[in-house]
């Protein structure tokens, strides 16, 4: 077996929609043996999630779900019962790190809170992620991704003045804030290994928003120091120019393409669209004119109408000017730079066959990310890990599957 | 007390603009000694400033500004200074914790100078355009033979290899490149008219680097071996849209903006609240939670017609259900609304202003806010840590450096260099301080 950076690194795994998962697979795609614990029947709720493979809902066909759980082991475990508690916390001495999303009351409830297992195994990292953190006055509220980018992310200046505040598309909070949650779990592991300091980690979605780049974290201080508020503004055709060249989203042939201008790159322009006349054009000599600007739109926008954004995307390439095609998730899948870097990766899995996933977040020179296998079936792995790892019989098994333990 | 996590790596950072910054001071909070190298004698553009002395013209004093909102243009107190590169907002957000120093990358001498700190170091974190470490010949495989330990990890838009490497782009690009434009619109709206200078890429990817850093320090800790990271921000941010990949992949469907609505919650979305410009999100995912807020709302006559009797009902009937849910929030707080839906058991929350999250109380009951004294800014209190750790807390250690402010350290304690080989790179500029400065850039 190829080494990974996190080999040999174990992760109980509580975890359920999209935050607490995508957290658990980055460090399973990197080489962390990660049991997921699921419910016994229902699983995850992100197996009832679409997009479904063939537009079918089932369970193990949940595209959300297949994509947040490579490399991830399943076992199916009966909190509520006794006897699940005992195999839980057999779990919890085998682990090294603990990630769990319920809602901040439920770990306790269960008498399975951080003060209980921290006894199991005292060099456990027990992270939770919950929507407002383990305390505060809003520690029980019920959030959505919607809900938790109103109050915790930038969404007061996300969309067009004059307009409702805009949530981003899909549900990248949840992704975000599982992708910090990772680095709080490995920075608190990186204390267990080698500190030999286990502890808890508490993150709240609402603060990895709140203290986030782009750009709640510095909207928030810009009011503190200087009292601004940044609020939603309007697009480009209806704000006030302050250079000749264009910036934002604009439409060409066969679709858009966003462009930003520095100062500096009035030059870049000129030789982007063929025109060395307009170097010499009276009404193009001061590039900080607003009046210019609406001039050199009417060239702007028929030069655009006159290309696709894969010209353009060549033409902007060539001339150093940041542009790029307003892309689809269809474009991507054709787009040759991802191509040229193999990012896209097949993935075979018994209910749907060889499916394409979304690839490495970054490339390891050493240490690579690999697909080793893909999400689990709903408890595919209790015998693997109950017989295997914990030593329990098939007679026992049997038993703990009647009993609706397992 | 426990040493904190990362504590004794010591990290050299050439970061830009927000994502390397973001990603270096995560790795700051958890304890690591970040070294930024900066320059008297270049300027880059928006890590410090967008121009070295702003005229005060350019310096905002409302959110509307030039370029877009003003939030990202602010000086302390609207005011730029002697040292404006010491009072930039955007700096102080993600400097805390951070070390600066001034060295000349561009001469022979300064590199030297670069390398023996490198030599010393764990980590070589940057986040420039893809062909800048070539120009300046200070890629990985240079700096490997220095420090053959050494972590690299370079993060420009589109990666280290393929076609479009040398792509200029910044996080709108980005923004457009990977499909999250694409996804984020007014419905009714097209391209042109939604207007979104919000920019996740940087924050997903800045995220991620930090990852990929510890990734790399516990590989090395346990082999010894050091190793090159090739973070393309485009790929980072990617997986974030998974289900709409993986919807395409699975069943060539391309998914379309949604605004604020969702494929199968109704209710979902944000109405208006009493006051100017002043929302609440809510959303409502179950039948039992329909009830609920049916209930919290009054039971009004319109919640019982046929139009809205099912989830699949109030999906195809949503633009008359938001007119109706809109009428009853327009009358209230939008805080307000948050209590009597969340006493429900339903998600609610205000769309904060910057001000309003400021005042919040749940961020203020958990301490998110910590102060900090700055040399050339005074005292404020500053955004915190994003999460929290029951035995190694980690907190604001240092306020965000001035620059250079740390060369003493750098240049006596951490390369062991005499008063008079400092004073004699001092003299030709290739280290020093703001005392320095190179008058025709700055």
């Amino acid at each position: 077996m190829v080494e990974q950076a996190l080999s040999d690194v174990k992760v109980l795994d509580l975890t359920w929609h999209i935050a607490g998962p995508y957290c658990t697979k980055l460090l399973a795609d990197y080489g962390a043996d990660v049991i997921k614990v699921e419910r016994p029947g229902k699983g995850d709720p992100a197996r009832a999630m679409g997009p479904f493979f063939k537009d079918e809902p089932n369970p193990e066909k949940s595209g959300l779900f297949l994509h947040l759980n490579t490399n991830k082991k399943g076992v199916t475990l009966n909190l509520n019962s006794a006897t699940g508690k005992k195999i839980f916390k057999q779990l919890v001495a085998d682990s090294d790190i603990l990630v769990e999303s319920f809602s901040p009351h439920v770990m306790s409830g269960l008498g399975l809170d951080y003060q209980t297992l921290e006894k199991i195994n005292p060099r456990l990292v027990m992270v939770s992620i919950s929507s407002f953190g383990q305390t505060g006055p809003y520690r029980d509220f019920k959030a959505s991704e919607i809900v938790e980018y109103a109050m915790g992310g930038e969404m007061y200046s996300t969309g067009s003045a004059g307009r409702e505040p805009l949530k981003l598309g899909g549900n990248v909070i949840q992704y975000q804030s599982g992708t910090v949650a990772a680095v709080a779990t490995l920075g608190a592991f990186y204390a267990a290994e080698f500190q030999e300091i286990g502890q808890h980690v508490d993150v709240s979605i609402m603060e990895t928003q709140a203290g986030s780049a782009d750009r709640r974290i510095m909207y928030i201080l810009s009011y503190i120091m200087a009292g601004v508020i940044t609020t939603r503004w309007p697009p480009p055709r209806e704000a006030v120019r302050m250079l000749i060249m264009p910036q934002g989203v604009y439409p060409c042939k066969d679709g858009f393409v966003n462009t930003l201008s520095l100062p500096q790159w009035w030059s870049r322009y000129i030789e982007a669209l063929g025109m060395p006349e307009l170097k010499d054009d009276p009404r193009f000599q001061n590039i900080y004119s607003a009046e210019a600007g609406m001039e050199f739109d009417a060239i702007w926008y028929s030069w655009l109408a006159d290309h696709t954004k894969e010209e353009l995307f060549e033409i902007f390439l060539k001339s150093k000017i940041a542009s790029a095609p307003v892309n689809s998730p269809q474009d991507l899948l054709k787009n040759a730079q991802l191509e040229a870097r193999g990012y896209f990766v097949e993935v075979d899995h018994p209910e749907t066959g060889k499916v394409t996933y979304p690839g490495a977040p970054f490339k390891m020179s050493e240490t690579s990310w690999q697909i080793r296998q893909p999400a689990p079936l709903l408890g595919q792995h209790n015998e693997e890990i109950y017989c295997g790892r914990l030593g329990y019989t098939k007679q026992e098994l049997v038993k703990l599957r009647e009993g609706g333990i397992i | 007390m426990a040493k904190l996590p990362l504590e004794g790596v010591r990290i050299v950072a050439l970061p830009v603009v927000f994502a390397g910054p973001f990603a270096t001071m995560l790795l700051a909070d958890l304890g690591a000694e970040v070294i930024l190298v900066e320059s008297i004698h270049h300027f880059p553009t928006i890590t410090r400033g967008y121009m070295p002395r702003p005229p005060q013209f350019l310096v905002p004093t409302t959110g509307a500004t030039f370029g877009g909102s003003g939030g990202i243009q602010t000086y302390v107190n609207h005011w730029a200074g002697d040292r404006p590169w010491d009072r930039f907002v955007m700096f102080h957000a993600l400097g805390r914790n951070k070390l600066s120093c001034c060295i000349d990358i561009t001469r022979p001498q300064g590199v030297e100078v670069f390398k023996r700190l490198v030599k010393v170091s764990d980590v070589f974190f940057e986040s420039n355009a893809a062909d800048t470490m070539e120009k300046l010949n200070l890629t990985y495989d240079v700096l490997k033979k220095v420090n053959p330990g050494l972590i690299y990890l370079s993060m420009p838009g589109l990666g280290c290899s393929g076609p479009h490497k040398y792509c200029t782009v910044f996080g709108a690009q980005l923004q457009a490149l990977a499909g999250h434009t694409w996804l984020t619109r007014y419905p009714d709206l097209d391209y042109t008219t939604t207007q979104s200078l919000i920019f996740h890429s940087d924050a997903a990817a800045g995220a991620i680097a930090a990852f990929a850093v510890l990734c790399a320090l516990r590989y090395r800790k346990r082999t010894g071996k050091g190793q090159f990271i090739d973070l393309a921000q485009l790929e980072s941010v990617i997986p974030h849209l998974g289900e709409a990949i993986m919807d395409y992949t699975m069943n060539g469907r391309v998914q379309e903006p949604l605004g604020n609505r969702h494929p199968s919650m109704a209710p979902h979305g944000v109405y208006r609240c009493l006051g100017d410009d002043k929302w609440v999100a809510l959303s409502v995912s179950s039948e039992e939670e329909w009830q609920k807020l049916c209930h919290a709302l009054g039971d009004p006559p319109w919640s019982k017609e046929e139009r809205f009797s099912t989830p699949l009902n109030r999906l195809k009937n949503q633009d008359e259900l938001d007119k109706y849910i809109e009428e009853w929030t327009c009358r209230h707080d939008n805080y307000e609304v948050m209590y009597i839906l969340q006493r429900e058991g339903i998600a609610a929350g205000p769309v904060l202003d910057q001000r309003d999250a400021f005042h919040d109380a749940q961020l203020a009951s958990r301490g998110f806010f910590e102060q900090v004294s700055h040399r050339e800014a005074g005292t404020h209190l500053y955004p915190g840590m994003l999460w929290k750790m029951g035995k190694t807390p980690i907190s604001i250690r240092k306020p965000p450096p001035c620059l250079g402010e740390h060369n003493d350290y750098v240049f006596k304690e951490v390369l062991g260099m005499s008063d008079g080989e400092i004073a004699e790179l001092e003299k030709d500029k290739l280290i020093g301080g703001d005392e320095y400065i190179c008058e025709s850039i700055f």
